[in-house]
């Protein structure tokens, strides 16, 4: 399964590159062999600009200045955290936009150490205004929003991810179950997860592949309108990055809310994703520990 | 309306310095926007979609940017006397939402020329034969991000991408042998003009380069660091 989703942008990418004349496809060194045949047909349109990812997100934001729809890509990192600036100065700053793509999601790359994860890139992006945030479980959902992406004109990330759940559940939110103790939402590839954590709990779990902007609307229709609500939100990045969209979603009730998800203490160890996931709580069991636990009004999920 | 002066800069240039002899950072940049806009870009007010690109990289001192666009028509004169005000368009940075003409919204040293080599890949894309014309300081080519820019376009032989550097040798720590060297090593054809000399700068700028992106260097005299 590992890379099914990176291998499908390749595919998509390349079909929209030969529909639309105003797409491009940047890399950085990183899966540009996978465009080696697009590069070939569309030698203006998908450029491989070496090992430079300041360069990557700035070539993106002048050529949407020159009226281009470009796609850049990289590995989270390398897309994000590094050229932070460059996002939020040649791309929000001009006022243009890019579809920016990822590969590498949190501890996808558990086996190569902190250099190549980066568990913040949602909560980081989501410090910049107008930023449309998706985090497919399957990859059958990535190519819906690329395409919805490339086809629009506004600034989407795409965050891909080896993880995945067994089938796709749609974009957008999905209520999954139902059931009148809580609320679970469950963030891309952590649906299976949270569904195998929850078996036989009477909780509503919620599938949300696009968590910016976040759909108040449909969160509070899951809710319900019960006393006191209790909603869980499982991340597979930065534990409680989408804590304060709960929050305004709920904002004129009573309610409480736990944030799961990759932890920010740096975890120097090397291994499995599988692995990485349950260091971090997020494996059905250590999910099941801590829904259960905060449920039942413990201030401090388990871990 | 009469065709803009070269000495109807020195009054705007007084609105908004306040005196006129101040603000050298500014100053150093007039000659070479000025001769930019009036011998060398093919842009005018209606901002054509094949129109020459004027990217000001370093957006410090941009008075003498606004005096430019105010005297060719792009920028409402009356606009001068506010600026960095409040509800003016015209800040300490130009932000090109804001004002009429300004192509990138710059100030945070080390964007321009990276923006301008993803804007001449876009053009060339579409096959749009606009120039793309950079202007930077040499204390600005510490970023290295600058130097992602010019090695790619240089091997690429960006030809329609063009760069002035201002050197008034402010550089904390300088740049051995010429900062021209370091565009010549990756392939862009470079000429240094000492002086602001218009007729000297404005035949570099026109020079024929072909294949290779294009550096002209203006030196002009050192001034006392603006440390802003």
């Amino acid at each position: 399964m590992a890379g099914m989703m990176r291998e499908r942008f390749a595919t998509v990418a390349t079909e929209l590159l030969d529909e639309n004349d105003r797409v491009a496809v940047l890399t950085a060194d990183l899966t540009a062999k996978l465009f080696d045949g697009a590069r070939e047909r569309h030698p203006r349109r998908v450029l491989n600009l070496g090992i430079r990812e300041q360069l990557l997100i700035s070539v993106a934001g002048g050529m949407a200045l020159a009226g281009m729809r470009p796609i850049a890509h990289s590995f989270a990192p390398f897309l994000i955290e590094r050229p932070f600036e460059q996002i939020k100065l040649d791309l929000n700053h001009q006022a243009v936009s890019a579809v920016l793509v990822s590969a590498g999601a949190s501890y996808d790359i558990a086996s190569g150490g902190r250099t190549h994860q980066s568990p913040a890139d949602v909560a980081l992006l989501s410090t910049l205004a107008d930023w449309t945030i998706h985090v497919p479980g399957h990859a059958d959902e990535a190519e819906a929003m690329l395409r919805a992406a490339v086809a629009g004109d506004d600034r989407v990330y795409l965050r891909l991810s080896n993880q995945t759940n067994e089938r796709p559940y749609g974009t957008g939110f999905h209520v999954l179950r139902t059931g009148d103790a809580g609320t679970v939402v469950a963030v891309g590839p952590l649906a299976d997860a949270v569904l195998a954590a929850t078996e036989g709990l009477p909780v509503t779990v919620v599938y949300a592949s696009t968590v910016r902007p976040f759909d108040h609307d449909a969160l509070r229709a899951a809710v319900g309108d019960g006393a006191d609500p209790a909603v869980v939100l499982v991340e597979p990045y930065l534990a409680g990055t989408s804590v304060r969209e709960v929050d305004e979603a709920l904002r004129d009730r009573p309610h409480r809310v736990l944030g799961l998800g990759v932890a920010q203490d740096e975890l120097r160890n090397y291994g499995t994703p599988r692995q990485h996931a349950i260091a971090h709580g997020l494996g059905s069991a250590g999910l099941r520990r801590s829904i259960v636990s905060f449920l039942a009004g413990g201030r401090q999920p388990t871990r | 309306m009469a065709p803009a002066r070269y000495e109807d800069l020195r009054g705007l240039m007084a609105a908004m310095t306040g005196d006129e002899k101040h603000a050298t950072a500014a100053a150093s940049t007039l000659d070479v926007l000025w001769v930019l806009y009036d011998q060398v870009l093919h842009v005018t007010p209606e901002m054509a979609d094949d129109r020459d690109r004027f990217y000001l990289s370093k957006g410090h001192g941009p008075q003498a940017y606004y005096a430019v666009l105010a005297a060719k028509g792009f920028l409402d004169p009356d606009e001068i006397e506010r600026f960095g005000t409040f509800h003016s368009p015209l800040g300490h940075h130009p932000d090109r939402v804001l004002v009429p003409g300004v192509e990138i919204s710059s100030g945070s040293l080390g964007h321009g020329l990276p923006l301008a080599v993803g804007t001449a890949l876009g053009l060339r894309a579409r096959d749009v034969a606009s120039n793309i014309w950079v202007l930077l300081g040499d204390g600005e080519l510490d970023e290295g991000s600058n130097f992602e820019a010019i090695a790619y376009a240089g091997r690429t032989g960006l030809d329609r991408l063009h760069v002035v550097v201002i050197d008034n040798h402010s550089a904390s720590h300088g740049w051995p042998g010429g900062l021209e060297t370091r565009f010549a090593v990756e392939g862009w054809s470079t000429e240094r003009v000492v002086g602001v000399d218009h007729e000297k700068f404005a035949a570099a700028c026109t020079a024929p380069h072909p294949g290779r992106p294009r550096l002209v260097v203006a030196e002009v005299d050192a001034v006392i660091p603006d440390l802003h």
